[in-house]
């Protein structure tokens, strides 16, 4: 019980902390709250299979229960995906926050549907 | 049969990739040349896939011969080969434009394009959860470096959105299957498909909230209403042949709906039976609405294609959202057409305007405007869904496969008005493109002179194509239909992926 109150708890914790970060206006805030949210999903995947402990993950006669071994297999994957994508994320922001400078994360306006200059050929009728 | 022609769509360009950054990084001639030969070799092994779907049993390969639910298996059917087709032939017609003008801006564009192509096809052919998942990154990862290419400031912040929300979704993604893995005990769909039905029914409601999570994901990915709002700036910044890739990229967002809540949570999945369909459709409808408003409130070309790729999505998942075979088919057979006028929309826009050119409504080639507003033309026809182009047949075969569901009332009213609204949208950015005479002459470009020949004559080929979807309707809606009864009939794909490969018998 206290295991599962600890981890999902934890888990728990860790994703709020990601979605509040994700909702603040700079890239650093962001960037930790994509990697909080990362290492949620990350500790939520290694208890889809469920907590046990002292339990082999190799079939045996004599065995009471099995550990799952695949959710390890499948968080060691989403580790190295996510953790590429927040590198590209970094260094996404450094070049973003050194070509604009800024770190605001607002396009201000979309980037498609600029606000007029002063001369405006598409107002001729 | 040790070897099957179905790791091919992979195994290519994932090759091609890899040698290009490799072996062909300083000559961009030799570059191209290999890009497109591969992307041909793709097209040709599409078509040979597409034959050899017909046959109506899914063909599965089980990589290293591991029995399906502990391997990695890789399934076509029909819909898989109908996807490759697609994707195989915009990427010829992409690569053939990028050829030229838009591939100097920045280093490794093919090779970007190869691994975004690997993404794509993965994604149609994997039979199992977590590799989907996989091929998505792999496909968003080259869509990245593909969005950023030959980069400036504005599309740095667009691309940081796009990075952002598309983590976020992987994210959500990760935790869909985690749910569904900790309910049913395995990720491949054929198993997940047969085992779900017998979910006690006091683990359903954990496993509808990992269904439910992944149509979040798909929604992401298919820019479903309230999840669109990253696709305008995202694609309007981006390079116009990338776009054009892109758009097939919602496409894998609808694939993966159709997949998913079609075998796993489909008509026979219990007590968790359809239970996309009380989400899809309404948010399906709210998309063409929000989709059509921004056409009309589109001040210019580019954000005016966005918000059509948004409109057609939702359209097309209108037929999808019905959730029978005749809307499935429909919205099938929209997809193929609204896929090819959205993608050469894109190359338009970028023949049109300026790269940077967000402001003014000054088209590149005035000697050429003519030749520029016929094209603008047919693309508005088919993407409005006029006659005789196959956006008309499109969603008048949605409209009659919506007459007979309950949501009648909603689907026709839907369709039918945004299509009037959308032909006002088109119509008035082009009036204001190509008759607009400007009354100071400005002088033309130094570069006026070189039309970009080939983007003209791909986006040529494409309206060819439509008309072509158009002509041959009836047989093409024939095979569709055949994907539709396959795709709903799961029992089929269950027992071919489920039995054990050829050398283990």
């Amino acid at each position: 019980m206290s295991m599962e109150f600890l981890v999902a708890t934890g888990i728990g914790a860790l994703a709020a902390a990601g979605v509040y970060l994700i909702l603040l206006r700079r890239t650093f805030p962001v960037v930790i709250g994509l990697s909080f949210l990362t290492y949620a999903v990350n500790v939520f995947l290694f208890t889809m299979g469920r907590l046990t402990i002292d339990k082999p993950p190799i079939i045996t006669p004599t065995a009471s229960g099995y550990a799952d071994p695949l959710p390890q297999a499948l968080v060691l994957t989403a580790i190295v995906i996510s953790f590429g994508m927040t590198a590209l994320i970094v260094v996404l922001s450094l070049r973003s926050f050194l070509e604009t400078g800024g770190d605001d994360v607002t396009l201000g306006t979309r980037p498609t549907d600029q606000p007029t200059g002063p001369a405006r050929p598409d107002k001729v009728p | 049969m040790t070897l099957s022609w179905l790791i091919f769509p992979v195994a290519i360009p994932a090759m091609t990739a890899a040698f290009l950054v490799l072996a062909a990084r300083r000559s961009l001639t030799a570059q191209r040349s290999l890009s497109i030969l591969a992307t041909v070799a793709q097209l040709a092994l599409a078509i040979g896939l597409y034959v050899m779907a017909r046959d109506g049993a899914p063909h599965v390969y089980w990589l290293g011969h591991w029995p399906a639910p502990f391997g990695i298996v890789l399934v076509l059917d029909r819909l898989s080969a109908t996807m490759l087709l697609l994707t195989a032939f915009l990427a010829i017609g992409v690569v053939l434009a990028a050829t030229g003008e838009w591939d100097k801006r920045g280093r490794h564009f093919h090779a970007l394009f190869q691994f975004q192509l690997l993404g794509i096809n993965g994604a149609f052919l994997t039979g199992d959860l977590f590799n989907l998942f996989v091929f998505f990154e792999v496909l968003l990862i080259a869509s990245y470096g593909l969005m950023l290419h030959g980069a400036g400031a504005k599309r740095m912040k667009a691309g940081f959105h796009y990075v952002a929300i598309n983590l976020i979704g992987s994210t959500v993604f990760l935790f869909a299957a985690g749910l569904i893995y900790a309910v049913v005990g395995t990720l491949n769909f054929a198993d997940l498909a047969a085992k779900v039905p017998q979910v006690t029914s006091a683990d359903q409601p954990l496993l509808a909230a990992g269904a439910l999570l992944l149509l979040a994901v798909f929604a992401i990915k298919s820019s479903l209403v309230p999840l669109h709002w990253w696709l305008p700036p995202t694609y309007g910044s981006t390079l116009p042949p990338v776009a054009a890739l892109f758009a097939i990229m919602t496409k894998v967002g609808v694939y993966s709906i159709i997949r998913v809540f079609t075998l796993v949570f489909g008509a026979d999945a219990g007590g968790l039976a359809q239970i996309a369909s009380p989400w899809l459709l309404p948010a399906a409808i709210v998309t063409l609405v929000l989709g059509t408003i921004g056409v009309l409130a589109s001040r210019n070309l580019r954000t005016l294609t966005c918000y059509s790729l948004i409109a057609s999505t939702g359209t097309l998942l209108i037929g999808i959202g019905l959730f029978t075979a005749p809307g499935l088919a429909s919205g099938l057979y929209y997809l193929l057409q609204s896929t090819l006028a959205s993608a050469a929309l894109f190359l338009l826009v970028g023949v049109v305007l300026k790269e940077t050119d967000n402001r003014t409504q000054i088209i590149r080639f005035p000697q050429h405007a003519s030749l520029l507003a016929g094209l603008y033309f047919c693309l508005a026809i088919a993407s409005v869904g006029m006659p005789p182009l196959a956006g008309f047949i499109g969603k008048l075969l949605i409209l009659d496969a919506g007459r007979a569901a309950a949501s009648m009332a909603s689907v026709w009213p839907a369709i039918l008005i945004t299509s009037l609204l959308m032909i006002i949208g088109f119509a008035t950015i082009g009036i204001r493109l190509f008759w607009n005479t400007p009354t100071t002459a400005h002088a033309p470009e130094p570069d006026a002179a070189r039309l970009p020949v080939l983007t003209i004559a791909v986006i040529g080929a494409m309206i060819i194509a439509i008309a072509a979807l158009s002509v041959f309707a009836g047989p093409v809606m024939n095979d569709m239909t055949a994907a539709t009864d396959q795709l709903l009939a799961p029992r089929n794909y269950i027992d071919a992926v489920l039995r054990p490969p050829l050398a283990m018998r």
